[in-house]
């Protein structure tokens, strides 16, 4: 190992300085000092897995955002900017707003009220063992493995841009991430999140406010960039009426009902990484409310993603390529684009806050991972299938465990990527087969009572199937990409969007079919788990100022503006 | 949150604060002995404003949430 963390440093976009050195240690000192801190409170399972239960409404929230925000969500966004211009925001604003909202405000209340520790943990309640381990397998397996492929890919962008070596990135991280979970669980995790939230902004902020007053402005700069690339950039929706008018491929209907309606509704309602956070609230009005912050800020995180992204465009000397080109000729390549304009403002002192931001980033996403994983074998494989009569301080020991395992299966991963790329692709297609699905049956389950236990089940292996079905189909016989995704025109990003799209009327139609001949669970086991069998507490006592439904409509109200302003 | 007695605002404050203090520093001394190879607008000496705003924020929060204090 210690020969491997010696291999030769080849070449290095920056050389940080002794101050951003000290900067980046100081870092993972105090998260390691956190995390210790931390590990007296984490006696009991409520304590380790669901944080006590006692997060207010902002820390919740920023939590919430943070585990999302991971390091190469905020680089390959970036790149993704660069390469197709300000298209990319969707993801930020119809791809996650009102997914968020109605987390917050429809979804929240039967999670929060039905006491469950996990995703899964519902489905068993709703709909009974067989659903929950489908998805908790799928689930568990698939955090595991990201979490590899997150690791290595943040792995080698350290190594270009500061030269590190890739083992020695692998395992710091992992290992730093390993102890203060480990030792605080999710307490700990959400703490660090907040932390990594701040850092995040304040190492990124900078960016953007430099690069507008070297661009001279927003004009001025949507003028660079229509010389240097295309007017088209920097339109949001108006180049969408066709799959061959815009960089991207897409069609609005893709974006409208395969991002907007489907994936990232199944993301950010039923992805157990995010949800987590919101369960560890405090009280219900705190657990509604958490998902509606995050949904503010996440409005706002275009300005250091997208828009450093566009920057790039009109001010950078160099043309950025894809990663083979820029490989064949030792250019750069999108992927780049962050540590570039990062290099390019920052000198000693916010050049070191930057890359910490970058790995504060891609720590809150592994340790978002790695405490979910961790949730969901301990109480949905280990207590459900493996230890029925497990105490409540084998569940803390089990948890513990299950950190370490989850670190180090991470880490195989990372070092089988490096082997074998190819598997980077296999599984992001792998973990996109079961979002949207999950998001059918859990919100079937939760508005519609005649939903039955088969209905379920059936309903969410169908989808998965049917989504496996097409993307196979379309490797086998390209040509299946008119069918699939409506045109031959279609890239990758419009294929994963119609496929998600097919597979969530899949799951809706198999469940709503299978409910229909199959007999549906009496009312009397749906209380807490379903809108019209649950009595949801009622704001109406408290100031309108205080109450949820408020924040979301301004939430909303913003997020429209925005989209009528980059139109 | 607290937790036992520390809430997470006042480690906030504690990061803030050190980062603010050591950016502000480089920028000073940026400015006592420019470089050689400056980065695109030295001119604004971003390091020391923004280490300066950094690291003020890193007092309010420390001050505000102090351990013993009855803040959230």
């Amino acid at each position: 190992m210690i020969s491997a963390f010696a291999l030769p440093v080849t070449q290095r976009m920056v050389h940080l300085s002794s101050v951003d050195l000290v900067i980046i240690v100081f870092y993972f000192a105090l998260v390691l000092a956190i995390g210790f801190y931390l590990k007296g409170q984490a006696k009991t399972s409520e304590d380790y897995f669901m944080a006590g239960r006692e997060m207010t409404a902002w820390i919740a929230g920023l939590s919430f955002l943070s585990a999302n925000l991971g390091s190469l969500e905020l680089m390959g966004w970036a790149a993704a900017s660069y390469q197709y211009g300000i298209l990319a925001a969707h993801w930020y604003w119809i791809g996650a707003i009102p997914a968020m909202l109605f987390l917050g405000i429809v979804m929240m209340p039967f999670y929060y009220i039905s006491k469950t520790h996990s995703v899964p943990g519902y489905l068993k309640l709703r709909f009974g063992e067989p659903s929950r381990a489908l998805s908790a397998i799928s689930f568990a397996m698939m955090t595991v493995l990201m979490s590899g492929i997150n690791m290595y890919s943040m792995a080698l962008v350290m190594k270009v841009v500061l030269g590190w070596n890739i083992n020695f990135s692998i395992w710091v991280s992992s290992l730093t991430v390993a102890i203060y979970v480990g030792l605080g669980g999710l307490r700990s995790a959400i703490f660090n999140e907040v932390l990594q939230f701040i850092l995040i902004w304040a190492g990124s902020l900078l960016i953007p406010i430099l690069g507008l007053v070297e661009a001279g402005g927003w004009q001025n700069l949507k003028a660079r960039i229509a010389v240097n690339a295309s007017a088209e950039y920097t339109h949001l929706w108006r180049t969408l009426g066709s799959f061959s008018d815009n960089p991207m491929g897409i069609h609005w209907t893709g974006i409208v009902f395969g991002l907007g309606a489907v994936i990232s509704f199944g993301y950010w309602t039923t992805d157990f990484l995010v949800v987590q956070r919101v369960l560890a609230a405090k009280d219900l009005r705190a657990a509604k409310m958490a998902p509606i912050i995050g949904a503010a800020f996440k409005m706002f995180v275009p300005f250091i993603v997208i828009l450093p992204g566009l920057l790039a465009i009109a001010v950078l000397p160099v043309k950025l390529t894809g990663e083979g080109a820029a490989l064949a000729t030792g250019g750069h390549s999108y992927n780049e684009v962050l540590p570039l304009m990062l290099a390019r403002y920052c000198g000693p002192g916010l050049l070191g806050l930057g890359i910490t931001a970058l790995m504060a980033g891609f720590m809150s996403g592994m340790a978002g991972n790695v405490s979910a994983f961790s949730t969901v074998w301990t109480y949905d494989i280990y207590g459900a299938l493996i230890n029925k009569k497990a105490s409540d301080a084998e569940y803390v020991r089990m948890g513990r465990w299950a950190t370490i395992w989850g670190v180090l299966i991470s880490v195989g991963t990372a070092y089988l990527v490096m082997q074998f790329l190819s598997i980077m692709d296999y599984v992001q297609a792998l973990f996109s087969f079961f979002i949207a699905p999950l998001f059918g049956t859990v919100v079937l389950g939760m508005l519609w009572k005649r939903t039955t236990p088969a209905g379920g089940f059936w309903g969410l292996l169908a989808g998965t199937a049917s989504s496996i079905g097409m993307w196979a189909w379309v490797k086998i016989d390209p040509s299946a990409l008119r069918y699939v995704a409506l045109s031959t025109h279609a890239r990758d990003m419009a294929e994963n969007m119609y496929r998600a799209l097919w597979s969530w009327v899949v799951c809706v139609v198999v469940t709503v079919g299978v409910s229909l001949v199959t007999k549906p669970k009496p009312d009397s086991e749906l209380a807490g788990l379903v809108y019209g069998a649950t009595e949801i507490p009622s704001d109406r006592e408290m100031a309108f100022y205080e109450r949820p439904i408020f924040w979301a409509a301004v939430v909303a109200v913003l997020f429209v503006t925005l989209n009528f302003l980059f139109w | 949150m607290r937790s036992g007695g520390i809430s997470i605002w006042f480690f906030v404050g504690i990061s803030l604060l050190v980062n603010g203090l050591l950016i502000f520093g480089a920028g000073i001394y940026e400015l006592v002995h420019p470089p050689e190879k400056p980065v695109v607008l030295f001119q604004v000496h971003a390091n020391v404003w923004w280490g300066g705003v950094l690291f003020l924020l890193g007092i309010v929060y420390c001050v505000y949430f102090a351990p013993g204090r009855n803040r959230v």
